[in-house]
């Protein structure tokens, strides 16, 4: 091992460089919404959000009032700052508005057709020097660099005006009822299939797998009709009945694996004991299973959080039952696609929510999928 | 009544209905229709415990039958029949489909998919769980890979619109175009053929956290004495990792392809959020929500296409969980 410490060192080099690249590449799109929901629309129009700490050069339009108009040898003087209400630094000017950029600050222009000349400092100080009286107030053109700002207008906007807010809680309101209910009748089924003896159990393990996969566009046409027949339509009641039973397969899988992991003999002395299944289920099996119980509720509570298709079908097409996906995809997308700020805005409204929860609970999570697809 | 109120209304009647239930059937079970008494107590305590499982199952079963199994059964009934239901076509639906050049588009596209996100997310989840697992730093480095998992597809599509963007002011790609001489921004999204894979990269964004987590579980797993023995032998790193680690974790890289893959077939969010489906972009799942609402027969249709394509997934992971009973 001494001969190849050399290449050993250079191989760690290259593999922490490799992950740097990786975890760059996997951050910054995530990192490009976050800060362009926080820059105003002139701002994201003028520079990339990686300049976003940058300042911004931009054009303005300024005038040098007539009072105060000085003669000087036969020359008319006007003095003054063009950024008398602050602001960054100047760093050109012109005299006309098709060249805003003309002249750097700090040198002299001429002015159309021998008028006289112009002179802008970096600083906002202008001198403009005519060589007849002037009848008009002359216009400066210039470009400043103004200091990036942060702003949260764009979530004001959004939350208020478009009515995300209201997406906001219908998304919670379709979302916890969805997660909490699944999770007691899969416990029961799964606890039946990982502990107790009878026919036909392994066929219905190999069918909740075969259930598993099940498209669920299948569903989407005969249960919106079944929906409608028992008078249950779209709405909450039936996103709610969909979601649950769409996340049962998935449910019963994984406490049953978790379950049939646990200890046979604590099990069985309870039923030595003269436990019934009930008390054992409810008593020791429960209480056991936390942590897979927590990983499903996870599970389903990102896969109903993030849900686009089921809200779609399930629940009706207006503003006051929109859930922040469908809002986002069918509203914003198309009324407001050129308004960056906003969209970015909206979509960390709905992302906020499922990454709070993804990096509070990550250790549930991982757990989960292991036991979902690792044995 | 405002939805959350009801909302509230629901998780309380749901969560004590089932408490109920399942406390009520038991009840009545033990002491009602088989009670541990009378002139042979052994007898009845066996038949209630041939009961209790169905007990137990009934609620699951009964929403899953209801909510999966049926509407296989139906989607496919209802694909038989035309728009408005009332007349039997056979297969017209599924002719009218093949006729159809978007159809085509659309499940081409869909292969396409399925060779690439699966491939592409389980190669970068297997790298990048390779190359963490020694790292100091590794734990941060796989949250922050793993985070995209926990955004929405929707959400995902706008994130990458700022990557995508038809404006090197925006769009990082156009961006870093421009920094290398482009003159005029593109936009990736409208390349025919190629914007496909445009769309893919988002989902392969997505899914490395999952494969990753999962083969740097599997990659733990493996006896050390394995490694050491090809170190001993003068086994380079890449030989170790491809030659030793690899082979033996390969029914973990199965398991976690074939999960992608079944979740590549459903996913249509990227699509609609993206393209709409536009440009040569159609994949089957957003080529049905185009007929949702519209035209049943046709949407059931393409439900059922999808379902086959699905099958021998199925069929798989079905026969790998029955190895795992036995």
């Amino acid at each position: 091992m001494e001969g190849i410490a050399g290449r050993r060192s250079a191989l760690t080099w290259a593999v922490n460089i490799t992950v740097v690249a990786l975890v760059v590449i996997w951050l910054v799109p995530t990192l490009g919404l976050l800060v362009s929901s926080f820059r105003t629309p002139d701002q994201i129009a003028r520079s990339g959000w990686w300049d976003a700490a940058f300042p911004v050069a931009q054009s303005y339009r300024g005038q040098a009032p007539l009072d105060g108009m000085k003669e000087e040898g036969g020359k008319y003087v006007l003095t003054g700052n063009l950024l008398k209400n602050g602001g960054g630094a100047i760093s050109a000017f012109g005299v006309i508005g098709m060249k805003p950029a003309q002249f750097k600050a700090g040198t002299t222009g001429q002015m159309r057709g021998d008028q006289g000349t112009m002179k802008v400092m970096p600083n906002g100080d202008y001198t403009v020097t005519f060589n007849e009286k002037p009848d008009y107030a002359p216009r400066i053109y210039y470009q400043a660099k103004t200091p990036p700002k942060m702003t949260l207008q764009n979530y004001r906007e959004v939350l208020f005006a478009d009515g995300m807010q209201q997406a906001f809680f219908n998304t919670l309101t379709v979302t916890i009822p969805a997660t909490v209910i699944p999770i007691l009748v899969a416990a029961f089924a799964a606890y039946a299939l990982a502990w107790m003896q009878f026919p036909g159990r392994g066929l219905l393990i190999a069918g909740i797998v075969g259930l598993l996969v099940v498209p669920l566009q299948l569903a989407l046409v005969p249960l919106l009709r079944l929906h409608q027949d028992v008078g249950i339509g779209q709405s909450f009641l039936g996103i709610w009945l969909a979601h649950t039973a769409f996340g049962l397969p998935l449910a019963i899988y994984l406490l049953r694996n978790y379950m049939a992991g646990l200890p046979r003999d604590i099990i069985e002395s309870c039923k030595v004991d003269g436990a019934t299944d009930f008390q054992v289920f409810t008593k020791i099996v429960l209480p056991l299973s936390f942590p897979a119980l927590a990983s499903f509720a996870i599970f389903q509570f990102l896969w109903t959080w993030n849900d686009l298709l089921v809200a779609k079908v399930f629940l009706p097409a207006n503003t006051g039952t929109k859930v922040m996906t469908v809002k986002i995809a069918d509203d914003l997308l198309g009324s407001r696609g050129g308004d960056w700020g906003v969209l970015a805005a909206a979509a960390f409204v709905s992302i906020a929510v499922p990454l709070l929860v993804f990096f509070s609970a990550q250790r549930y999570l991982v757990r989960g999928l292991l036991a979902g697809s690792v044995k | 009544m405002s939805p959350f109120l009801q909302g509230l209304i629901t998780i309380c009647l749901g969560v004590g209905g089932c408490v109920a239930y399942f406390w009520v059937s038991n009840l009545v079970l033990d002491r009602v229709i088989f009670p541990a008494r009378g002139r042979d107590p052994g007898r009845n305590i066996a038949r209630a415990n041939m009961v209790r499982p169905w007990l137990f199952l009934f609620p699951a079963l009964f929403s899953v039958t209801l909510y999966l199994v049926y509407p296989v059964v139906g989607s496919f009934i209802r694909s038989l029949y035309n728009r408005d239901g009332d007349v039997f076509l056979g297969f017209g639906n599924y002719r009218a489909l093949w006729g159809d050049d978007g159809f085509r588009t659309a499940l081409l596209n869909n292969f396409l998919w399925v060779l690439v996100v699966p491939a592409g997310a389980t190669f970068f989840g297997l790298i990048v769980a390779q190359l963490t697992d020694r790292l100091k730093w590794g734990a941060i480095a796989k949250s922050i890979i793993f985070m995209p998992m926990a955004i929405s597809f929707v959400g995902a599509s706008l994130i990458w619109k700022f990557v995508y963007a038809n404006n090197a002011q925006i769009g990082l790609l156009n961006a870093i175009r421009a920094f290398f001489g482009a003159t005029s921004p593109i936009d990736p999204l409208q390349i025919p053929f190629w914007n496909n894979f445009f769309l893919m990269v988002i989902l392969i964004w997505i899914q490395t956290g999952f494969a990753m987590v999962i083969l740097s579980a599997a990659l733990r797993g493996i006896p050390e004495e394995t490694v050491e023995a090809a170190v001993l032998d003068g086994a380079n790193p890449f030989q170790i990792f491809f030659r030793i680690m690899v082979p033996q974790i390969w029914p973990t890289i199965m398991v976690v392809w074939t999960t992608i893959t079944i979740l590549t077939l459903k996913i249509f969010d990227i699509v609609y959020a993206s393209t709409g489906g536009n440009f040569g972009t159609q994949i089957l799942p957003s080529y049905m929500m185009q007929y949702m609402f519209r035209d049943d027969g046709r949407a059931t249709a393409i439900a059922i296409v999808i379902m086959i394509v699905v099958l021998p997934v199925m069929i798989y992971n079905i026969r790998q969980a029955r190895k795992e009973l036995d």
